[in-house]
């Protein structure tokens, strides 16, 4: 049986084809899915992939958060279901609650896009398992959005809890505080980050890597032996 | 037809680059005396029907769940009196 992995697609997604491409490479089958479908065919994961769905008018995430799929998700994602939003899938996942805090504008206002390098810092989670502890790694970030801030409450919080799953190395590009790439809820099942792992899949384009490929893998392996 | 307007601004303790950025513009334009400045977001509602205290509730309900992010963002809701509507 070859697991299945959802990837939604939003008015305005742009990562959708890439993280389907991702997950392919990685072994699995990946599903398109609709931000009108409330039915989730089946998957046994979803991704919420980079872009500006709904144009990101009010907040990045605000409107794609009340979406029909996004009701199915949300709900599954309580009982259990991996998902993993990149970038606007990040955004998506704070506004809906599944993820604590909230992604403003970064603090210099400009976009960014550049190879950035991280440090695994959750390797227990559904999407990081193929990765050790303190592992760097060198994925892509392009963004406006991507500064992750949290009461310091929540922060003390998700550092005791060890669900800070990912940090920025080498200089923090947006103003993230605590230098947050990316954080997971309780559960290990929901994660969230900034950078774009689906772009560094292949050796021949994009950041010239694959250390973003992990992330595809440590799924399908939770899943397989599931 | 009645104006509800519902004022959005990011909590003091959050960051906001894009005021700081208007606010280091203003001496260069001349505007001297402007200590800080912070930029948030207004919404004018027009509503129909009455806006009676269940209706307020309706929309206080829709600042808190969509307009605003309570996590990093406060709200005002207020009636909009027409300019010379006083009695």
């Amino acid at each position: 049986m070859t697991a299945r992995v959802g990837v939604i697609t939003f008015p305005g997604t742009l990562d959708d084809r890439d993280t389907q491409r991702a997950v392919r490479i990685a072994g699995a089958e990946a599903v398109p899915l609709w931000h009108k479908d409330k039915d989730l065919k089946q998957v046994d994961a979803v991704v919420l992939p980079g872009g500006f769905s709904y144009g990101d008018y009010l907040r990045a995430g605000a409107i794609s958060r009340f979406s029909p799929v996004m009701e199915t998700v949300i709900e599954q994602a309580k009982g259990g279901l991996p998902v993993l939003g990149i970038c606007n899938g990040f955004q998506v996942l704070t506004e809906t609650h599944l993820l604590p805090g909230a992604m403003l504008r970064n603090n210099h206002l400009h976009f960014i896009c550049r190879d950035q390098k991280l440090r695994v810092e959750n390797a227990g989670t559904a999407w990081t398992a193929d990765y050790t502890a303190g592992q760097e790694i060198s994925i892509p970030l392009k963004n406006i959005d991507g500064r992750y801030v949290a009461d310091e409450r929540t922060l003390d919080e998700l550092e005791a809890e060890g669900r800070v799953a990912f940090r920025y190395l080498d200089g923090n590009p947006n103003g993230s505080l605590r230098d947050i790439a990316g954080i997971t809820n309780a559960a290990g099942n929901v994660v969230g980050l900034m950078p774009h792992p689906e772009h560094a899949v292949e050796p021949l384009i994009g950041a010239g890597g694959t250390d973003g490929l992990g992330f595809f893998t440590s799924i399908l392996k939770k899943l397989v032996n599931a | 037809m009645a104006r509800v307007v519902v004022d959005v601004m990011l909590k003091p303790e959050i960051l906001d680059p894009q005021g700081q950025a208007v606010q280091r513009a203003l001496p260069r334009l001349g505007f001297e005396g402007i200590s800080d400045v912070r930029q948030g977001k207004r919404f004018e509602l027009e509503v129909e029907g009455p806006v009676d205290d269940a209706a307020l509730a309706r929309i206080r309900e829709m600042a808190e769940t969509f307009l605003a992010n309570t996590v990093i963002e406060d709200f005002v809701v207020r009636v909009d009196e027409p300019a010379g509507a006083g009695s």
